[in-house]
């Protein structure tokens, strides 16, 4: 019976403010998918990481000129480093076929490359990656060594990206999130003000102050958990729109966003909207109805 | 009543045969101080001193930073069922005093106790509970107008849990008690004014109050209407309610003549059984 009365108090107070009722579930619907964005970015720089941390090298790249005495030398040398963990020569023809596997789609630059241009190198696996700076000072200078890269720091500016596009959606979350708690606030007080007779009587009967907050507090629940569905539908919907259409070729650079990392997503914007939404519109409560 | 003088040293008491029935509070209203007469319904003085149902000892409220009325080192001692009309000018500190008995306001010096609650011990989730044994009754009815009369009084059932069952067989047994049998499915606005104010003592008493608290009742009534209300209330206290009323209506004060405390600028100025407005 009076769950009854708590529930049609509660969809009459959204339907009497229903403006304002749909200004705060777009608002927590924006600020929502934009933190399910950010957590899926935060999720994907990992995933990448752990992709790459076995995978990753550093290239000791040869003068073009140098001769076998010489190579065979430089082999020896990072051999015998205790940094090292495997190397692997790579001559101007290899280094050519894999400039042409990796640039098949532009036969142009493919026919203006030949195995003269490139130059011969050692790929080296790092016993740890995070000692390829060390070994990069100790060859950088050595004579025939022409450069020597660290593909981490290529990462580095995806992660870079990444991590921009990750800080971008969170604050975005947050300036959302404080409007949309402000818009909780706001409804919870006209709210508070159109039931102001029923709230003013019932304490005067002595109803438990749960059940005279309740109405209230169900409202901002109710609005939240709507706008996490609605944000979770936007999530969805670029899965499908962008990531897996228009901008296909993009994200296949990286490790695909998996559907089931959205999908984790749900409970985890429905959960964190719904609390905090019931914590405001219980804050402003205290403010609004005195006991 | 001796018990009074012992407990507060403010309360003076004035000489009188019977220690009953009259105690005045300050040398300048002596004169009420003449007024001796005993309630109709209640002897005193006897041997069977009944239950205390209010008692405010040395009640202090200041409100430092607003210009409501204070009070100031307020003693009552109310008995159950008594009948005790609670007069005195706008600003006074009338309303103060029953915000301080609903508990919506705490005093910052003294005692108050209603029942078995001491309500300045009293926490604040265990508010609610305490305001069930307070029925409410005001100038302005404060009837839901868009709930008949018989769920103006079921609302104060539901709210507090009680089952429907409770309300379906209660409500027209208290709405029949006010005089208002045959009229349960009217909305407010069908009813007169006498009509609402009955809607609501109804509502105050569904839960059968200790003690019944009514804030000017016949303040928005005509004369006729008034009497009604006030037959109404001296039915339900001689049920063992206690009922506070305040009140600025003079005749009718002086038609009951039951006890008057008369408060001015925060402090009792007279307490007598049997009083008129004066």
């Amino acid at each position: 019976m009076r769950a009854k009365y708590v529930m049609s108090e509660v969809f009459l107070g959204l339907w009497r403010n229903i403006s304002m009722t749909v200004a705060m579930i777009i608002t927590m619907a924006v600020s929502l998918s934009m933190l399910g964005a950010g957590l899926l970015l935060y999720n994907q720089v990992d995933v990448i990481e752990e992709y790459y941390q076995t995978n990753l090298e550093v290239v000791v790249y040869l003068e073009r000129d140098i001769d076998q005495a010489m190579t065979d030398q430089i082999n020896a040398e990072l051999k015998d480093n205790d940094l090292v963990a495997e190397v692997v020569y790579e001559s101007k023809e290899k280094a050519l076929e894999r400039f042409q596997e990796t640039f098949e789609d532009s036969p142009d630059l493919v026919k203006s490359v030949d195995a003269d241009v490139l130059p011969s190198a050692f790929r080296v696996k790092m016993k740890d990656i995070a000692d390829a700076p060390e070994l990069i000072k100790q060859f950088e200078e050595r004579e025939g060594v022409y450069q020597v890269t660290n593909q981490r720091e290529i990462l580095q500016q995806v992660f870079d990206i990444l991590g921009g596009a990750q800080r971008l959606t969170l604050v975005i979350a947050l300036v959302q999130g404080v409007a949309a708690l402000m818009l909780v606030a706001n409804t919870i007080q006209v709210a508070a003000y159109s039931r102001r007779r029923e709230v003013a009587i019932m304490k005067l009967v002595g109803a438990p102050n749960w059940f005279v907050q309740a109405p209230f507090v169900l409202e901002a629940v109710f609005a939240a958990v709507i706008g996490s569905v609605f944000a979770f539908g936007t999530l969805v919907a670029a899965k499908f729109l962008v990531i897996d259409g228009q901008f296909e070729d993009l994200f296949k650079l990286m490790p695909q966003i998996k559907m089931q990392a959205i999908l984790v997503l749900l409970p985890i914007l429905v959960g964190v909207s719904a609390v905090i939404s019931a914590i405001t519109a219980w804050i402003t409560l205290r403010f609004n109805i005195k006991v | 009543m001796g018990r009074l003088t012992m407990r507060a040293s403010t309360v003076r008491m004035k000489s009188r045969r019977n220690p009953c029935t009259a105690v005045t509070y300050g040398a300048e209203t002596a004169e009420y101080a003449t007024l001796v007469l005993e309630p109709p319904d209640r002897p005193c003085g006897s041997a069977v001193r009944l239950r205390l149902v209010i008692q405010l000892e040395g009640v202090t409220k200041h409100y430092p930073r607003s210009n409501r009325p204070s009070v100031e080192d307020v003693n009552v001692f109310i008995d159950k069922g008594e009948f005790v009309f609670f007069i005195g000018p706008t600003g006074a500190g009338k309303s103060t005093m029953i915000k301080l008995l609903l508990r919506e306001e705490v005093p910052d010096k003294g005692k108050i106790s209603v029942g078995d609650t001491d309500v300045t011990k009293l926490r604040r989730w265990k508010v609610p509970a305490y305001r069930r044994s307070i029925g409410c009754v005001f100038q302005d009815f404060r009837l839901l107008p868009n709930r008949t009369a018989a769920e103006n009084v079921a609302f104060a059932l539901e709210v507090i849990g009680k089952p429907r069952s409770v309300a379906r067989r209660v409500v027209p047994e208290v709405l029949e008690l006010v005089g208002l049998g045959g009229k349960e499915h009217r909305y407010p606005h069908e009813l007169s004014g006498g009509e609402q104010q009955r809607v609501a003592v109804a509502r105050a008493f569904v839960n059968r109050p200790l003690l019944l608290l009514a804030d000017e009742p016949t303040g928005n009534l005509d004369p006729d209407t008034s009497i009604e209300i006030m037959r109404l209330l001296d039915r339900i206290s001689r049920t063992g309610t206690t009922i506070l009323m305040v009140t600025h209506d003079s005749n009718i004060v002086n038609q009951m003549r039951r006890r008057v405390i008369e408060i001015e600028n925060g402090q009792i100025v007279r307490d007598q059984a049997r009083g008129v407005y004066g």
